[in-house]
């Protein structure tokens, strides 16, 4: 889309958008390309030369059983965030979409979470959890569950999934009520008149009606569950026991800055990129198709 | 036979159902906040004997006292002033930044537009945890550890917003500019007089989610900030935690995760309208 008028000159319109493409490459292309030249290489020992070693860092990371069990973990962890918190949202956003009145109260309520940080998240369920102190842990203790989320590792994953998908609840809910309210009624009535009950109008008429929202919210989902939740898994577990919770994120940053084997964080650097890269296009595809609508 | 497939306009036993499923969904999600509450208005003494109370106790003012005015390892109120300092420089900076340059590639036709364009384009997306040892190098470089500076401007390097407005300006009457132009107006001129007042709205909303987006931030706060001055509150928690087999304060810990939940769920709850506006515009 283009604008008929525009003004003349360009030095203006060069001013106007130097501070954005100045902060951009200082901080974002620079520091992209410096990922991308790092990975070529292996600093030495004391940090005053690098080797150029090509892809050695990618072959390597490709055949380091940590790093692909990390991307296993981050799989793992990053479809159960997104099917527990959209399931959630979706089945809530079906309640408050019967109510005529009060649903404004819910969603209301139902909104917190989003501005809880997923760091702060973290805190809040280690609380719960704690094996010292936590009342959920204590309650499990008393019916004869010994729960230890510092050893355990299916029980540290389940604990840092239900704290991401905790906060992101109330986003899902938010736009699978949206689409839920844009619903055109005459449809479900004259499904109704048909005598079709509730939940098979949910599953034969809404829900495909929902699709593009769903396919929506699991792109995002899983760019939150990839990226946004690094807060959670530091808080909760650090990436144990082990390295059961260390999500790739988790691992840019431990390799990078704890570990500081700098060519191998730049190279998981421009995997992710990559990654990303990938489900951007994905998202893109989505709303090109939603435009042609 | 209506009567009976009402099912569309719901009431009786079925209306009470869906009250009571939503009244236990909404106390699942909140009973982790609720314990937080309770956790900051109690002892330690009563925390560390499990089970802890289920109900608030008489603390609250001695501990968010105590949490605010020394904390852990720096007072609270000090990690408050630098999360708002932060929050409110990133929503605003970014704002700044996308609306002169949306307001560029609208509105002008100059040399390298499309390059330009395109270049903002790719950084739609990149979360700073992607890059972070190279970004953490430059601001290093910079002398900008442990500064606002070093907090803010990584994070405004964006593109959300300046799509944002592009799309609004688009959207803008041509006749307007037309109007502007025949008037000899210049174009600074056009921008402060109509585009940004007609842009309020989007500009509230916006700023919303880019607060909270500020004020939530965790793993950039974490790398820069050594300086416990210059600890942002919600990175500010986890070191308020010991290291090794103390047990933690809990109190202060819990009194403080309610500070630093409290600001961004005050914006998000007041401004409930603009902040589900702002979401849905930003991600579409």
């Amino acid at each position: 889309m283009e604008k008929r008028v525009t003004f003349k000159g360009w030095t203006l319109p060069i001013l106007l958008i130097a501070p954005q493409v100045l902060i951009s490459a200082i901080f974002f292309f620079y520091p992209a390309g410096q990922a991308v030249w790092q990975s070529l290489f292996i600093p030495d020992p004391f940090g005053l030369s690098m080797q150029y070693v090509g892809l050695g860092n990618f072959e390597y990371l490709l055949s380091d059983p940590f790093y692909r069990a990390s991307f296993v973990t981050t799989a793992v962890f990053s479809t159960l965030v997104t099917l527990c918190s959209m399931i959630l949202a979706l089945f809530l956003a079906v309640l408050a979409d019967r109510l005529i009145k009060g649903s404004g109260t819910y969603r209301t309520l139902l909104i917190w979470p989003y501005a809880v940080a997923p760091a702060v998240a973290g805190v809040l369920w280690l609380f719960m959890f704690n094996t010292r102190v936590g009342v959920v842990s204590w309650y499990l203790g008393q019916l004869g569950y010994d729960w230890n989320h510092v050893l355990n590792d299916a029980e540290a994953m389940g604990l840092v999934v239900v704290a991401s998908s905790w906060g992101r609840i109330s986003y899902n809910f938010l736009f699978f009520f949206a689409a839920l309210q844009a619903v055109p009624k005459s449809v479900i009535e004259a499904a109704a008149i048909d005598g079709a009950r509730f939940w098979r109008r949910f599953f034969t008429i809404v829900l495909p009606l929902l699709s593009p929202t769903t396919f929506f919210l699991l792109v995002v989902n899983i760019v939150y569950a990839f990226f946004e939740t690094f807060g959670v898994i530091h808080t909760i577990t650090s990436g144990g026991p082990q390295q059961a919770t260390t999500i790739l994120v988790y691992k840019v940053y431990s390799d990078g800055f704890v570990g500081q084997d700098l060519g191998s964080s730049a190279a998981q650097s421009v995997i992710l990129l990559v990654v990303v890269g990938l489900l951007t296009v994905l998202q893109f595809k989505f709303i090109e198709k939603r435009v042609h609508y | 036979m209506a009567e009976r497939h009402g099912m569309v306009e719901k009431r009786g036993a079925g209306l009470w159902l869906t009250h009571v499923g939503m009244i236990i969904g909404v106390l699942i999600i909140f009973f982790p906040i609720w314990l937080a509450f309770v956790a900051s208005t109690v002892t330690q003494a009563d925390i560390i004997r499990p089970p802890m109370p289920i109900w608030p106790g008489d603390q609250l003012w001695t501990n968010y006292k105590n949490a605010l005015l020394s904390g852990v390892n720096v007072p609270v109120a000090t990690m408050l002033m630098n999360s708002l300092i932060m929050a409110v420089g990133i929503a605003v900076g970014k704002i700044i930044i996308s609306l002169l340059s949306a307001f560029a590639i609208v509105y002008f036709k100059f040399p390298g537009r499309q390059f330009f364009f395109w270049a903002i384009f790719i950084t739609l997306m990149l979360p700073v945890e992607v890059r972070i040892v190279p970004t953490f190098e430059v601001v290093a470089g910079f002398g900008m550890l442990n500064s606002y500076q070093g907090l803010i401007l990584p994070l405004i390097a964006s593109a959300t917003a300046t799509f944002l407005f592009r799309q609004f300006f688009l959207t803008i009457p041509d006749e307007l500019a037309e109007a502007a132009r025949v008037d000899g107006a210049r174009p600074m001129r056009f921008f402060w007089d109509i585009v940004v007042p007609m842009s309020r709205t989007n500009v509230a909303a916006l700023f919303v989610i880019l607060f909270i987006y500020g004020w939530n931030q965790y793993l950039w706060p974490l790398l820069i900030t050594t300086d416990p001055e210059m600890n942002t509150i919600v990175m500010g928690i986890k070191q308020m935690f010991p290291s090794g087999d103390d047990f933690a304060h809990w109190p202060t810990i819990m009194a403080t995760s309610i500070l630093a939940m409290i600001p961004p769920v005050i914006v998000v709850v007041s401004m409930q309208k603009l902040f589900v506006r702002g979401l849905v515009d930003s991600e579409k």
